[in-house]
């Protein structure tokens, strides 16, 4: 479904006219199957949200490309319905004019023309996340940063796309509350059979909801691994990196 | 409709509207309000005090003051408006465009903006004289040309910060086109520092006006203008202050109507504003706007 080839990607260093590039992901290559969760491990700063825009279609590699079911991911039309995302900080994710209803009527917008059945689909999907409807009319500085994230996983399952984005999204919330939208998660994904890219940095959570797991480091793919191999890594990095989870 | 509602909840807010919407009203139709006609001289009446015949009394050539106060909205108000319009518009599309899209067509905007904010505003217009000639429209022309730069500049900041925001990543992500994510995303979060640039230059625009019209420059003499009226005043200033009176209250309360409907729809138009309703945060923001603004002028 998703295929990623060579792909390389640079930002520039100090201002507009500095020749001194950084080179931030290295030759990246992995593909993706339909319905399978993938997490993305790493470090801080090691390229993984970069990598994360480049699959959204937000900015485009330098080098490679990244193709989703054949179509270069760069066209809007390809994403249409097909990809959505959560980012880690929700108190930005919703724009504050908007109410909840407004937010997650921006995706059904887009796929559906009938003004009832998004209405319908709507309150379905807030009582899917565990929010009741009378949040509809809530801005989000109303919210608590749970709710907020709640709120944005109803709007990003809301077209029921192909394949969704993590980015941190529960990184920046509290123990309970974690396991809860990792319960949360791993329903939703039985119901519409979707599969997730899940950026993080915790390896506990992404061994509880993906089926492979990908460790980066500054930029390249140390090692990618199923999750029920996951004791046995190769390099010595990711045993590094588990070593430091198990202590 | 809701947007209305919310102002007139704020007394304040509501007289100052009612102000600026009067103001324009008399302006547009300064014929039917008017109770004598501004260019007829009664050299009989000079420096006559308020009567009920001429309500604000009558100046130096024994003309209607009230009269011509009533005249001098159309170039002090409603001129200025439409140029400030016309230079804030130019300045927001091309703000829009530069801090959004980024990249190349930023960075030489960006120049340009600076090239043309390198000229000192005052001799950008004294030029602009020099080669079209003396005249109001020539003004306002060089008005538009030297403040839409700074605009721009002003907006693309202020874009820029709200491009870089999650909820613009995930409307991106899911396939907005940029158009929609402009005019639905973006234009509705910057519009409140629009407003607060715009209404913060535009008591510096009356004020320029009224200097140019002083120097000769802008409005020719019979004409009416607020700032001229000023001037002609100031040579009595010490014999008759009271004729100074009448204009300088006038602008002063305009300009004030004016940044209190710009601070009011800052706040009805913000949800996180509208509904906290503690009324001494509400202040505390709407102050800090204005000191923005006062930086822009
Ligand atoms: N827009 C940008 N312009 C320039 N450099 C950037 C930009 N975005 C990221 N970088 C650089 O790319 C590198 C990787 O950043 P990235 O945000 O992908 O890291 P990360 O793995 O997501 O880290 P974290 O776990 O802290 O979120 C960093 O060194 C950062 O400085
Ligand atoms: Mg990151």
């Amino acid at each position: 479904m998703l295929s990623v080839d060579h792909v390389e990607k640079f930002y520039r260093k100090g201002g507009m006219f500095s020749g001194e590039r950084q080179h931030v992901l290295k030759n990246i290559s992995f593909a993706c199957k339909q319905g399978e969760s993938l997490g993305i491990i790493g470090e801080s700063g090691s390229g993984k949200s970069t990598l994360g825009r480049l699959l959204l279609g937000i900015e485009k590699p330098d080098h490679g490309t990244i193709l989703f079911e054949e179509q270069r991911v760069q066209n809007r039309r390809t994403r249409l319905g097909n990809i959505s995302a959560v980012f880690q900080d929700y108190t930005s994710s919703i724009n504050p004019f908007y109410t909840v209803e407004q937010a997650v009527m921006e995706p059904l917008k887009l796929q559906m023309k009938v003004p009832e059945d998004r209405k319908s689909k709507l309150v379905t999907l807030l009582h899917q996340v565990g929010l009741d409807s009378s949040y509809l009319k809530k801005y989000p500085h109303e919210l608590s940063g749970g709710e907020a994230q709640r709120v944005c996983i109803a709007r990003a399952v809301a077209t029921e796309p192909k394949c969704i984005l993590f980015d941190e999204a529960i990184s920046s919330l509290d123990g309970s509350v974690q396991i809860q939208v990792l319960e949360l998660l791993k329903s939703l994904r039985n119901i519409y059979n979707m599969g997730y890219i899940f950026i993080t940095h915790d390896i506990q959570a992404a061994a509880y909801i993906c089926d492979k797991v990908m460790i980066i480091r500054s930029g390249q793919i140390e090692e990618m691994v199923d999750v029920e191999h996951l004791k046995d890594v190769q390099s010595a990095y990711a045993k590094k990196l588990l070593q430091m989870i198990i202590s | 409709m809701e947007l209305l509602k919310k102002i007139m909840m704020d007394k304040l807010a509501a007289i100052s509207l009612s102000i600026v919407a009067v103001t324009i009203v008399v302006g547009i139709f300064a014929p039917l309000f008017a109770p004598h006609d501004p260019y007829e001289v009664h050299m009989e009446l000079r420096y006559a005090s308020p009567s009920w015949e001429y309500l604000l009394g009558n100046d130096h050539l024994g003309r209607c003051v009230l009269s011509r106060l009533i005249y001098g909205i159309r170039p002090s108000v409603l001129w200025v408006l439409a140029a400030l319009a016309l230079s804030v518009g130019i300045g927001a599309i091309l703000g829009f465009i530069a801090g959004y899209f980024r990249g190349k067509t930023d960075a030489i905007l960006m120049r340009i903006c600076d090239v043309m904010l390198s000229f000192p505003g005052y001799v950008m217009t004294l030029a602009l004289i020099g080669v079209l000639g003396v005249g109001f429209e020539n003004i306002l022309l060089a008005f538009i040309l030297s403040k839409w730069a700074w605009f721009a500049r002003v907006i693309r900041t202020a874009v820029m910060q709200y491009a870089e925001s999650e909820y613009v990543k995930y409307a991106k992500a899911i396939g907005v086109s940029n158009m929609k994510i402009m005019v639905k995303h973006i234009v509705p979060v910057s519009f409140s520092d629009i407003v607060v640039v715009a209404s913060s230059s535009f008591g510096a625009m009356i004020l320029q006006i009224s200097g140019f019209s002083f120097l000769g420059l802008g409005i020719q003499a019979p004409h009416a203008e607020w700032g001229m009226m000023l001037n002609e005043a100031r040579e009595v200033m010490f014999s008759r202050p009271e004729l100074m009176l009448a204009p300088g209250l006038t602008i002063i309360i305009v300009v004030m109507a004016l940044n209190f409907v710009s601070d009011a729809l800052q706040v009805a138009l913000d949800p996180k504003l509208m509904s906290s309703q503690n009324k001494s945060y509400r202040n505390a923001t709407t102050s800090a706007g204005k000191l923005q603004g006062k930086e822009v002028a």
